[in-house]
C-alpha cells in the first residue's frame, strides 16, 4: 500500500469530480456507479449502451496504465466466503438505499440533498464499525 | 456520441480512482479503519471530487439542458425512510468487510483477479434480489428509483 498522499488524493478526487460533471453536462447523467451497473438489470435495452461504455472504460484505465509500464496489482482480498457476502451485501444495499459512494457521496452531496448526506454518514459508519469488529474485534 | 461521452467520463473517473489509490483495498480500509493507524486519503479524496462536482453541478444547473440528452436527470427523492436507511447501512457493511465500492471494484476486475470477479458477481447477484424482491412484493416498498 502506498503512503498517505494528500495531493495525488485531491488530484484523483478532483479528476472524478471533473468526470461526474461532464457526464452530466453533457449527457445529463448521474455519475453513481451502483446505479450505472444496477440500471443494466433494469432499464430498457436503449438504455444500457452508455451504462456499458461507462464501465469499459473503468476497465480500461489499468490496462492502459499497464501499457505505460505501471500495471494495478491484484487487490489484497479477504476469504471467498466474505467476498462473497460482502458482495451480496453491495449489491442489494446500493439498489435499496438508492446509491454508493459516487451516486451518494460524491453526486448527492454535492446537491447539497439531506437524503445523500445522511445515507452517506450511515454507510460510513457501518463500514467503520464493521472493519473495527473485524480488525479489532470490538463487540465481536 | 453519447457512448463515447460515456466511455470518456469512465475513463476520467477511472483515472482519479486510480491515482488516488481509491483501487486499493488496503488504503480504504485503512481509512475505515478509525482505530488503527488511520489513512486519511479518503477523505481529501472526497473533498477534490466535492469542490470539482459542487461549482459543475451549480453551472449544470443554470445552463438549459445537457448538449447530447432532452434534460438533466436530476435526482428528485428527498425522503429519509427506510429503504434509504437499511440500504445504506447494508452497504456500508459489505464495504467494510472488503474494501470495494461498486466503482473501484469494477475497475479492479482489469487486473484479472477471480477473487474481483467473484465479488463483481456477488454485487450483480444482490441487485437482481433487490430487483426481484421488489417487482414481487404486492406493494414495492417506496426507493426504487436510484438516486445515484
Amino acid at each position: 500500500m502506498a503512503a498517505f498522499d494528500p495531493a495525488s488524493a485531491l488530484l484523483g478526487g478532483a479528476l472524478i469530480g471533473l468526470a461526474a460533471v461532464l457526464l452530466m453536462m453533457l449527457s445529463g447523467r448521474i455519475a453513481g456507479v451502483s446505479g450505472v451497473l444496477g440500471g443494466l438489470l433494469t432499464a430498457p435495452a436503449s438504455d444500457r449502451s452508455w451504462r456499458i461504455a461507462f464501465i469499459a472504460g473503468l476497465i480500461a484505465v489499468p490496462l492502459i496504465a499497464a501499457l505505460f509500464g505501471r500495471p494495478l496489482a491484484k487487490p489484497v482480498m479477504p476469504g471467498w466466503l466474505v467476498i462473497v457476502a460482502g458482495g451480496l451485501l453491495v449489491g442489494f444495499g446500493t439498489r435499496y438505499g438508492s446509491g454508493c459512494t459516487s451516486g451518494h457521496g460524491v453526486c448527492g452531496i454535492s446537491l447539497l440533498s439531506l437524503r445523500s448526506i445522511v445515507a452517506t454518514c450511515v454507510f460510513m459508519a457501518t463500514a467503520a464499525i464493521t472493519v473495527a469488529v473485524v480488525r479489532h474485534g470490538i463487540g465481536g | 456520441m453519447p457512448i463515447l461521452v460515456a466511455f470518456g467520463c469512465g475513463l476520467i473517473f477511472g483515472a482519479g480512482l486510480l491515482i488516488s489509490g481509491m483501487t486499493d483495498t488496503q488504503k480504504v480500509l485503512g481509512f475505515l479503519d478509525v482505530l488503527g493507524s488511520w489513512d486519511p486519503s479518503l477523505a481529501f479524496v472526497m473533498a477534490g471530487a466535492l469542490a470539482v462536482t459542487g461549482a459543475g453541478y451549480a453551472l449544470a444547473r443554470r445552463g438549459a439542458k445537457p448538449m447530447l440528452a432532452a434534460r438533466h436527470l436530476w435526482p428528485d427523492k428527498r425522503d429519509i425512510d427506510r429503504p434509504l436507511l437499511v440500504g445504506a447501512a447494508l452497504f456500508g457493511i459489505g464495504w467494510g468487510l472488503v474494501g470495494l465500492c461498486p466503482g473501484p471494484a469494477l475497475e479492479n476486475l482489469a487486473t484479472g483477479s477471480a477473487q474481483v470477479i467473484v465479488f463483481v458477481g456477488a454485487v450483480l447477484v444482490g441487485m437482481l434480489a433487490h430487483q426481484l424482491w421488489t417487482t414481487s412484493a404486492a406493494a414495492p416498498p417506496a426507493g426504487e428509483a436510484a438516486d445515484g
